[in-house]
């Protein structure tokens, strides 16, 4: 008889999801199942609307990293309205808002969602392991996460005009550059916030190490991996070319212009998901799955082009050899680089006189169909329209990031279920441990379906014949 | 004849002349009556409603009352704010209206007084009406999910553009902008250029491609809420 346990809600990821672990008759984990709940259809709904109000809607998918998809969504328009290059300080001031997004993105994530699992460990009581439980016993932690997260929303702002679904990039630039009193205001810190930097990347990178056995076997294994690299092969997270390679890291397809990217990735529909599962065309669904996000990235570029991030690199690439790292709670680590990379690139940008230029617009011959591609906190994040004569959109496709790693997640939890279940009862040991795996992605599973909610976790156990054995809530 | 005399509002006394709206000599003395269908270069038609006041014990809409000597107005009264609250609630949930992705979103006169009054949330439940998006015009769109029929483009076409592009056609609830040609707005004379396409107060008639383009912070109502003009005329 088989089983099946599931976990909802999830905690402390963005969304609402589901976890089904199914027992083969032998009571052993035969698959598990990250179920995504709800459901949204902003691919639909958005039909009909103007295209230039598109970057701004559409953002409306989330809440945590909305300026990826009005990033995202404004990048396609550029296609749209014919201008395949932005003048230098509408590329400069859209730079500095995503990696000021990516900045606070990636501290709320390791402060405020994750830092509790490392700090505290998976079996800590659950009423110390979270973000409370840090400020109370690492209060200058909890400061630096807060403060970090404050200095990419301030970017934002500066940048977008609102901290939270702003209006900054219009099809063909930006409307505002930045003022010299908003950049001294944000030199003045940057000291702060790159040795705050330093210190995450560190307690990402000890912690990984400290427990690098049990973390190589925790829910961790070889997979593709995907990303946008510049076209001299370096990490670039605001623009490039689409980059996927092996486990081992032989390249499956290089600098794909990402206008065709439909030639080169499909998605496959599953029946107990609204989350769909992309993958590698070439390869196919069962072996085409891969990886997006820090990870992915770091393991994608071939080098990255501020110093002390790509010091960081190759510190974190030589644990494995110079080899990809396809250890899945090593994302962390990876995530601290690109919070180091986002840091200096902020730096680099302020310190650039083109952000205090007035050539904001660039102009084009009108196009039907673009495709908008950008490096979103958690992964690649796909943005792809038609628009017709009377300015109407008529088709739109998303494949965000969490879709992208909606494989991987699945596999993360089935190995960790595998590894830690004993019999029929899902035990606190274990929620914790399928929900630090989830985590690791840091998925956002309302951008994923385009659905709404909090995240609350529920893991329901299940036999063969769809009984339910076992249910944990916790939210 | 002394053509001059004195009336009150909210028992301060000002000096009105013949021939003005309660709502114009209002203006001239710095009150500020909010409004929606009212536009200075129309003639008024006290069709929106929202410039309600009481003159002696009885409402009237202040576009289009004449001042007459001696008349006693209620305007900033509890009663009076719920009723034109009351108002813009409807205009809300009759529309879709989602300001928070709409080009107009700071430039809107209906935002800007729901912002005035207060108004976080509609009291009423939202009707969620569906209605026609027109992009047919190469320069003009028109999304009638945003048209509160406050017939200023009716008027402005007739009265400022000498055509004739938009009329009202319909009844009750089901009324609407409906455009002279055969069946889009891009079958009509109309220009990008026609008073009609900028005096619109919501974003129901839009100029294309320009949207967003003026950043958060300094758009018409970033900077003091709507009525200030008139206010700071007598601070």
């Amino acid at each position: 008889m088989t089983k099946k346990i599931i976990i909802e809600p999830v905690t402390r990821v963005e969304g609402h999801g589901k976890v089904t672990i199914l027992l083969d008759e032998a009571g052993q984990v035969s698959q598990a199942r990250l179920h995504i709940v709800e459901f949204r259809g902003f691919e639909r709904f958005i039909q009909g609307r103007p295209y230039w109000e598109i970057p701004v809607l559409v953002q409306r998918l989330c809440g945590i990293c909305p300026v990826s998809h009005h990033l995202a969504a404004a990048k396609a328009m550029d296609g749209i309205v014919g201008v395949d290059k932005l003048t230098p300080p509408a590329e400069k001031i859209r730079r500095l808002m995503h990696y000021g997004q990516m900045f606070q993105s990636h501290a709320l994530h390791f402060f405020h969602l994750v830092s509790p699992d490392l700090l505290f460990g998976f079996d800590a009581d659950p009423l110390e392991r979270n973000v409370i439980g840090v400020a109370r016993k690492f209060p200058y932690l909890a400061v630096q996460g807060v403060m970090m997260r404050k200095y990419g929303q301030e970017i934002i702002k500066a940048t977008a005009g609102k901290k939270i679904h702003g209006t900054g990039a219009v099809p063909g630039g930006v409307n505002k550059n930045l003022s010299i009193e908003e950049r001294d205001g944000f030199l003045k810190d940057i000291d702060q916030m790159l040795a705050w930097c330093r210190a995450s990347l560190q307690i990402a990178k000890d912690y990984t190490l400290e427990h690098i056995e049990e973390l190589a076997d925790f829910g961790s294994f070889d997979s593709n991996h995907v990303s946008l690299v510049r076209a001299d092969g370096a990490m670039d997270l605001y623009h490039g070319n689409l980059r996927a390679i092996t486990a081992t890291g032989e390249k499956i397809f290089d600098q794909i212009d990402y206008q065709s990217y439909f030639k080169y990735i499909a998605e496959e529909v599953k029946p107990w998901s609204y989350m769909k599962f992309p993958f590698i065309s070439s390869l196919g669904p069962e072996n085409g799955w891969y990886r997006v996000g820090p990870l992915a990235r770091i393991n994608a570029c071939d080098f990255i082009d501020t110093p002390e991030a790509e010091a960081a690199r190759k510190d974190f690439l030589s644990i494995t050899d110079g080899k990809p790292n396809n250890i899945t709670m090593a994302y962390h680590w990876a995530r601290m680089i690109e919070l180091l990379h986002a840091g200096e690139k902020i730096r680099e940008l302020l310190n650039d006189l083109d952000l205090q230029g007035t050539d904001l617009m660039a102009k084009g011959e009108r196009r039907g169909e673009s495709v908008g591609l950008i490096e979103a906190p958690r992964g690649t994040l796909f943005h792809h329209y038609k628009v017709d004569e009377n300015d109407q959109v008529t088709m739109a496709n998303l494949i965000v990031s969490t879709t992208s790693n909606n494989t991987p997640m699945n596999l993360a939890v089935e190995g960790v279920a595998k590894k830690y279940l004993s019999g029929a009862e899902i035990t606190e040991g274990l929620l914790n441990r399928v929900e630090v795996a989830i985590r690791a992605y840091d998925p956002c599973l309302s951008c994923a379906t385009h659905a709404m909610g909090q995240m609350p976790l529920v893991i329901e156990l299940e036999d063969a014949a769809g009984n339910t054995l076992d249910r944990r809530v916790r939210d | 004849m002394n053509d001059t005399f004195k009336i009150t509002i909210d028992g301060k006394e000002i000096e009105a002349r013949q021939g003005q709206t309660i709502m114009d000599a209002a203006d001239a003395a710095g009150i500020y009556i909010p409004r929606l269908c009212s536009h200075p270069d129309l003639k008024p038609i006290g069709s929106c409603r929202v410039c309600t006041v009481v003159v002696d014990g009885r409402p009237q809409a202040a576009c289009v009352k004449p001042v007459m000597d001696g008349m006693v107005i209620e305007n900033d009264t509890p009663a009076v704010l719920q009723h034109r609250r009351n108002i813009i609630d409807m205009m809300f949930v009759e529309g879709n209206h989602f300001c928070m992705f709409c080009e107009k979103s700071g430039n809107c006169e209906l935002q800007a007084l729901a912002y005035r009054f207060g108004i976080t949330a509609p009291q009423y439940p939202f009707q969620f009406p569906e209605k026609e998006v027109d992009g047919s015009h190469p320069d003009i769109l028109l999304d009638h999910n945003r048209c509160i029929m406050c017939a200023r483009c009716v008027r402005a076409s007739q009265e400022l553009d000498g055509k004739n592009v938009f009329q009202s056609i319909g009844r009750g609830f089901h009324r609407k902008i409906g455009v002279n040609g055969e069946k889009e707005l891009g079958d009509t004379d109309m220009a990008v250029s026609d008073r009609a396409t900028e005096i619109c107060p919501v974003g129901c008639i839009i100029k294309k491609r320009v949207g967003y383009e003026v950043p958060i912070g300094q758009r018409i109502y970033d900077k003091a809420p709507i009525g200030s003009d008139i206010e700071e005329v007598h601070p």
